[in-house]
């Protein structure tokens, strides 16, 4: 017994809080490290170098920015809306970090394994949205303004499909819970399956976490810097790993919705997941290095009259095969 | 949509592609003789300074960076007591250089040049001049110009006529 608790449980909280810590820190320096690949990857796809003179490789790149951001002058506008100003970058940070609680890294790795899994993921990437419609509200810019009308507009219309290309792979396990999701997948990969709801996954979460090209909320030739034009210092250096955080979260849900998250033969679990999961983060850069903004109006037309439909047929088919073979 | 994967794809191909970027401080680029960087004041082939301290450089800089002042010596030749260029705001234009009629002002291809100091980019003329001619060889400014100055009276210069009597009309 300690502090009136029984051992073996004891144990097992501070074994969760440690594995939690390690995971939140893992996470968060991946985040980090991003920003360095990305601009490696960047430079090798524009047939430059990219960052290659602190450390090796240019790594420490990315130390080196850190300490730079913390020791900018975080400059509040006084015209701004101070207390949501502040809040905004930590909702998105916040929201990311949640997310990745309810993440099976194996079957024994994760935070929480909620039978509700992926209703949560949707439910939080919905409120990180809060994150940037509030900071372009706050900074009351006009530029951050637009930043922040148009992310609304462009995640009320991309979690639509994001949610209905999800359900065909919830029909097939018959479960929200991520575990049982990817373990449904052990004969064959849901991106087989379900290759519609991929792609349309694979669209809408590219949105979602606003990457290039439906980065239109941070649109640097129209909006200057979209919602985040008034931040500076470590509050836009939040909003920055936010959405380096929203990468590796969007890969990782990929792997595990699509491609049997940690399932895979010889080596470990965990090893099969950051494999499977570092391709879609390089392929997310990918996209970024090849392709070009669409217009405002064509990422809501395309959404709404191509994405949409093909999501609807998506689920329609499933369930139909689903009830003929059960 | 094809088209997106095309590009897709062709960016990929790219990872297999040399780089452009030249690697600065290890890899040195080829700069032409001609390129404008550093300024120098060069000396004429027997060794003496070609600047003249006429200032027409100074007037042609844009940016009015060079800062002349004259000193004559015995012989009434001029030559510059100070020759000062800021490089802290020198274009590199050249303009300097075609004003010169003396050939005495250059620019060089050499930019490194970084200071952590902004004062000490101010450049004197003991930090300017070299001690060779630069681009022009054997050019002597007083030996073809009609000036007369120590030891060489009109008409003494090279390809130079004697100077002709105003005052009387016979040839
Ligand atoms: S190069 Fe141009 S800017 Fe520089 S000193 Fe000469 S005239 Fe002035
Ligand atoms: S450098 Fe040339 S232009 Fe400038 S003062 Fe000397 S002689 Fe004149």
């Amino acid at each position: 017994m300690i502090l009136g608790v029984p051992t073996d449980t004891f144990v097992n909280a501070l074994l969760k809080g440690v594995e939690t810590i390690v995971i939140l820190f893992a996470v968060v320096i991946a985040a980090a490290l991003l920003i360095w690949v990305e601009r490696r990857l960047l430079g090798l796809w524009q047939d430059r170098y990219g960052p290659n003179r602190v450390g090796p490789f240019g790594i420490l790149q990315v130390a080196a920015d850190m300490i730079k951001i913390f020791f900018k002058e975080d400059w509040i506008p006084p015209f701004a809306d101070k207390p949501v100003f502040i809040i905004a970058p930590a909702v998105i940070l916040l929201t990311s970090l949640m997310t990745f609680a309810v993440v099976p890294f194996t079957a024994t790795i994760g935070v929480v394994d909620l039978n509700i899994g992926l209703l949560f993921m949707l439910a939080m990437s919905s409120l990180g949205v809060y994150s940037v419609i509030l900071g372009g509200w706050a900074s009351d810019n006009k530029y951050a303004m637009l930043g922040g009308l148009r992310t609304a507009a462009q995640m009320i219309s991309y979690e639509v499909f994001m949610g209905l290309a999800l359900l065909g792979v919830v029909m097939l396990a018959g479960s929200f819970n991520l575990h049982t999701i990817v373990e449904s997948q052990a004969g064959l990969w849901n991106v087989v399956t379900q290759f519609p709801s991929f792609v349309i996954f694979l669209i809408a979460g590219c949105a979602e976490i606003h990457r290039a090209p439906f980065d239109l909320p941070e649109a640097e030739q129209e909006l200057t810097a979209g919602y985040h034009t008034e931040y500076s210092g470590m509050k836009f250096g939040m909003f920055f790993v936010g959405e380096y955080l929203g990468i590796v979260l969007i890969s990782s849900l990929i792997t595990v919705l699509f491609f049997g998250g940690w399932l895979g033969p010889v080596l470990p679990g965990i090893v099969w997941f950051l494999i499977k999961t570092g391709f879609f983060i390089l392929f997310f850069v990918l996209l970024r290095a090849a392709t070009v903004r669409p217009r405002y109006d064509q990422l809501m037309s395309f959404g709404w009259k191509i994405l949409l439909p093909i999501a609807l047929a998506n689920v329609a088919i499933t369930s139909a095969v689903v009830v003929a073979t059960s | 949509m094809l088209s997106i994967l095309r590009t897709i794809w062709m960016i990929f191909l790219h990872s297999f592609r040399k780089r452009d970027t030249v690697l600065y401080p290890e890899e040195k680029p080829y700069l032409p003789p001609r390129y404008r960087g550093r300024i120098v004041l060069t000396r004429d082939p027997d060794g003496a300074e070609r600047c003249v301290a006429c200032n027409l450089c100074s007037v042609a800089c844009p940016v009015d960076c060079i800062s002349v002042i004259k000193g004559e010596d015995e012989s009434g030749r001029w030559y510059p007591d100070t020759f000062q260029i800021n490089f802290s705001r020198c274009i590199y234009c050249g303009y300097c250089e075609e004003a010169c009629p003396t050939y005495a002002i250059q620019l060089t291809p050499d930019f490194e040049m970084g200071e952590f100091d902004r004062q000490k980019m101010v450049y004197e003329k003991s930090d300017l001049t070299i001690s060779g001619v630069g681009k022009r060889p054997g050019y002597n400014f007083y030996r073809v110009a009609g000036m007369a100055v120590g030891g060489k009276d009109k008409g003494e210069a090279e390809n130079e006529a004697e100077p002709v009597d105003v005052k009387t009309l016979l040839p």
